[in-house]
């Protein structure tokens, strides 16, 4: 499968001549399948400009979001393809415990909030409570899993049979914790991330900032290394930058980490328009 | 090795800072966590002894009523919590591994998640000899 970065920044969309380089647009990613089946991972602002590519040839899209934080569903309503007669999307997320996706998918896609409702695209898309378990799109596999994150949030794992991808954009496994890791049996994620051949995974923080932020459901650069030598991974991609962290920053904190390996997989910082063949 | 649901990993670091002995057990009622308050208890620490099957936990404390009569498993509030998956409450007594005779107000809990996964219980033991 093919993988496209569209959108790297966590929190909030973070424009300017300092973030340039590696973006400021919030989380998306897409998934291409050998035979061109199309997943999206999150509807941040990278939706946007992926929506731009999208064939009109496209018959059927599924959009996968981890959670309804503003910064994973605020493109959705910029998405091209769904105001195209005839195509058929489908959009899946965590239901809450008392209201399902359609609910809380609304109170975003409806007046005052945004001037178009759900139920008045043309693409009429179908919305899914995402199960908890392993389920079949098109040439994919996904198991999905409820991961550490305030609010109904999960994580997913996509084969296509070769490859593996882990995606864990906004994840705190940490979280009380005093000596991270605990073995994997306690560690939120871990069984989705395990052997991955690309894990992208939160590194909001680096530890100073992550010290005055415990709780905010996000990893320092130190956690997201951890966990991906914990699930021994063959590549992790750092994602959901902080918006305050600017180009030249990022640069700094991928040396800095750097040095404290090697590491037994590869570490890339996400960048915009990245793209990996797994 | 099957990784435990967010749920019963977020309950864990929850109770790991309780000072009031918290005891996390799957829907089989397996003992999957301890917290360091609860470990005189058990007469072991957690990090030594891991989780614990039912069988081996649960004849451990002979716990009795107010006035001594024996409790059948069924009326602790563990069991009723996993069982009929609803709170419970009783005054017990026991005397843990550390010999030391207990009278404990115990509360458990059912560990209902999304979907209506049903995951296990929670008992949390308040000393009535520490008044």
């Amino acid at each position: 499968m093919r993988i496209t970065l569209w959108g790297t920044r966590g929190s909030l969309p973070s424009a300017g001549p300092e973030t340039v380089r590696y973006g400021g647009n919030t989380s998306c990613v897409e998934v291409r399948g050998r035979s061109h089946a199309l997943l999206v991972l999150d509807a941040g602002t990278g939706i946007r400009r992926l929506g731009g590519t999208v064939d009109p040839g496209v018959t059927r899209i599924h959009i996968l979001l981890t959670h309804l934080h503003m910064d994973h569903i605020q493109g959705l309503g910029f998405f091209a393809p769904l105001y195209r007669d005839g195509v058929e999307v489908h959009v899946y997320g965590p239901r809450s415990t008392t209201q399902d996706l359609r609910t809380r998918l609304t109170r975003y896609l409806s007046p005052p909030l945004f001037p178009v409702r759900l139920r008045d695209l043309p693409s009429r898309p179908h919305l899914h409570d995402v199960p908890l378990s392993r389920f079949e799109v098109d040439e994919f596999t996904i198991t999905c899993e409820l991961v550490a994150h305030p609010g109904p949030t999960v994580g997913y794992r996509i084969t296509d049979g070769g490859g593996t991808l882990a995606y864990l954009p906004d994840h705190e496994p940490a979280l009380g914790v005093p000596r991270f890791p605990l073995d994997a049996a306690w560690t939120s994620g871990y069984e989705l991330a395990q052997r991955a051949d690309l894990l992208i995974h939160d590194t909001q923080y680096t530890m100073p900032e992550y010290v005055e932020h415990v709780g905010w459901g996000h990893s320092a650069i130190d956690h997201a290394i951890a966990f991906a030598r914990l699930a021994r991974v063959r590549r992790l991609v750092m994602f959901h930058h902080d918006p305050g962290h600017s180009d030249a920053m990022l640069d700094r904190l991928l040396a800095e980490a750097g040095n404290a390996g090697p590491f037994p997989f590869e570490l890339v910082s996400g960048i915009e328009g990245m793209q990996f063949e797994i | 090795m099957l990784q435990k649901q967010v749920e019963i990993i977020l309950m864990r670091q929850l109770a790991s800072y309780l000072t009031l002995p918290v005891f996390v057990v799957d829907p089989e009622g397996n003992l999957l966590y301890y917290n360091a308050s609860a470990e005189p208890l058990l007469g072991r620490q957690f990090d030594e002894a891991g989780e614990m099957p039912i069988r081996e936990w649960s004849t451990i404390f002979a716990p009795v009523d107010e006035r001594g009569a024996p409790l059948p498993p069924d009326a602790l509030p563990l069991a009723i919590a996993l069982q009929k998956r609803r709170p419970a409450y009783r005054r017990i007594r026991i005397t843990g591994l550390d010999g030391v005779p207990r009278e404990l107000e115990v509360v458990a809990f059912p560990l209902e998640g999304q979907g209506r996964r049903f995951l296990g219980a929670v008992a949390i033991f308040y000393s009535v000899n520490a008044r």
